[in-house]
């Protein structure tokens, strides 16, 4: 697997000296699903917004495989983030609208974008009319409408019942598989962590540093059974000891 | 449904009614002089018989109220705008225009209109108008524009989004409810602004229905003085109906403070 990014020493101070990231080595290989797991305020938003190119680091590089181009990251933030005033389908197509796009071939892969998220028929509707999965939903056709080499998920599926969130899971897998593109999720679940990645990523608490890397050799395609079995158990178990440690470390 | 909205609009017309009515008696029993209290019918009699100084007059208050009150929007949304690209021009200018706010109309409106002349009395008033108009405009869409969502901000720039994109696909949209509720104020104060003004230009150079009220009184002529009343808070109620209006167009579907209204 080439790598599409290796994040090395990377580190955030803010000007009052706190520091928010502390040396942070990460590499991140293409087509692969990394989960960051921490303690909250680890930094993980942070250093998903360093690799949006959102935040510039104090120090530390960032060295890219590909860089990806306009539109070449997606982003999905805990809130859905739609512009209330505009439809659904406006929301998704504002990437597109933001770079250009031709009319036409906009709202070809809106259209294309909103079917495989399972909303075609809502594209008229307004945020406000939609449920927080719904919107959810919205939100990810909007991050996947460029065709995004790496997509980013902070926390996206945080706010909603075990119910939607289990669906979106469902959904988020699919969508990654069908469409290949990598994926950097941070939540504070681990299992939700174990049952999407291919690798998880274990942070400190602040100054946040990776402390543990875990692959999760699970097969695909993954369902609800996979929650009752032993593997998936004794995966979430190392991910679990793993971040025990990491907030041991911590206290000592 | 419908009949719930018909009780609505009926209930506060079936109160003025009751409310004329009363008046109307009480003039008549209590024999109060028509230079204190004209019943409503003598100032029906009025607005039916002076109807062509009176419309003239309506006009002319209506005109400028309505010029200041666009040039108010116009020139409140685009400095605010200025303001939201320079944090240093924001500094540098708005405690001016909060000393232009906080100064009373009736102090400076005989500066201007002495700095404008009496020959041109009516561009006077536009200004006066327009001072007073402005400033709810300016605040409310510099609060709008600094209540943007910062993750739709960080969205806007990961897409490489420019200046003039952030600033109309973004800045102004979430700005717009907060514009619509400044201009609803606003309306209101251009006509107070462009009646205030007319006050302190008096003697009869401008001939709104600011004059009419001043030469109605002088002459004790009550009745007319309560018809061009009457007229102005017409033009108030009109100028605040038709603000909503717009604010429903706008922000139907999407936004909470319209959303569920009947």
């Amino acid at each position: 697997m080439p790598d599409l990014l290796t994040v090395s020493g990377l580190t955030l101070a803010y000007p009052g000296g706190t520091r928010a990231l502390d040396g942070v080595d990460l590499r991140l290989g293409e087509g692969e699903f990394l989960s960051l797991v921490g303690p909250s305020g680890c930094g993980k938003s942070t250093l998903l917004r360093i690799i949006a190119g959102l935040l510039a680091p104090t120090s530390g590089t960032l060295s890219w495989g590909r860089r990806p181009g306009r539109g070449g990251i997606g982003f999905v933030f805990q809130e859905p983030t739609l512009m209330p005033w505009a439809r659904v389908a406006a929301n998704v197509r504002l990437p597109l609208d933001l770079a250009g796009v031709p009319q036409a071939e906009a709202d070809a892969r809106v259209a294309e974008q909103l079917a495989r998220v399972g909303l075609f028929e809502f594209e008229s509707a307004f945020p406000r009319e939609l449920s927080g999965g719904m919107r959810m939903r919205v939100a990810l056709a909007r991050a996947l409408v460029t065709k995004p080499a790496l997509l980013l998920l902070d926390e996206p599926f945080a706010a909603l019942d075990e119910i939607t969130r289990f669906k979106l899971n469902d959904d988020l897998l699919a969508l990654w598989r069908a469409e290949g593109f990598t994926a950097v999720f941070v939540t504070h679940s681990v299992f939700e962590s174990v049952y999407l990645s291919s690798r998880v990523a274990i942070m400190s608490a602040r100054p946040g540093r990776v402390v543990a890397d875990i692959p999760i050799p699970l097969a695909h395609p993954r369902t609800a059974a996979l929650r009752t079995q032993a593997d998936y158990g004794a995966l979430c178990r190392d991910v679990s000891a793993a971040l025990a440690r990491a907030m041991g470390q911590e206290a000592a | 449904m419908v009949a719930g909205r018909i009780a609505r609009a009926l209930v506060p017309l079936a109160l003025g009614a009751a409310v004329l009515g009363f008046w109307e008696w009480a003039v008549r029993a209590w024999e109060v002089p028509p230079f204190v209290l004209p019943p409503p019918s003598s100032i029906a009699t009025a607005l039916a018989s002076d109807w062509r100084i009176l419309a003239d007059s309506t006009w002319l208050t209506l005109t400028i109220t309505l010029q200041a009150f666009c040039l108010a929007v116009v020139s409140g949304v685009a400095l605010a705008m200025l303001f939201a690209q320079s944090r240093l021009l924001a500094a540098a200018l708005y405690p001016y225009a909060v000393v232009l706010q906080v100064t009373p109309i009736v102090a400076i409106a005989p500066l201007v209109i002495i700095w404008v002349g009496y020959e041109r009395v009516n561009l006077a008033l536009l200004i006066l108008a327009w001072v007073v108009a402005f400033f709810p405009i300016l605040s409310n869409t510099t609060l709008g524009l600094a209540a943007v969502d910062p993750n739709l901000r960080d969205l806007f720039r990961l897409y490489g989004a420019s200046r003039w994109q952030v600033v109309w696909r973004l800045q102004f949209p979430s700005a717009l409810p907060y514009i619509l509720a400044g201009m609803k104020v606003s309306g209101g104060l251009a006509l107070i602004g462009a009646v205030v003004a007319e006050f302190v230009a008096g003697s009869g150079t401008a001939s709104g229905l600011a004059w009419r009220i001043i030469e109605s009184g002088n002459r004790l002529n009550i009745p007319r003085l309560f018809a061009a009343l009457f007229l102005l808070a017409a033009l108030g109620v009109m100028i605040f109906a038709l603000l909503s209006w717009v604010q429903k167009r706008l922000l139907g579907r999407w936004h909470e403070s319209e959303v569920g209204r009947p």
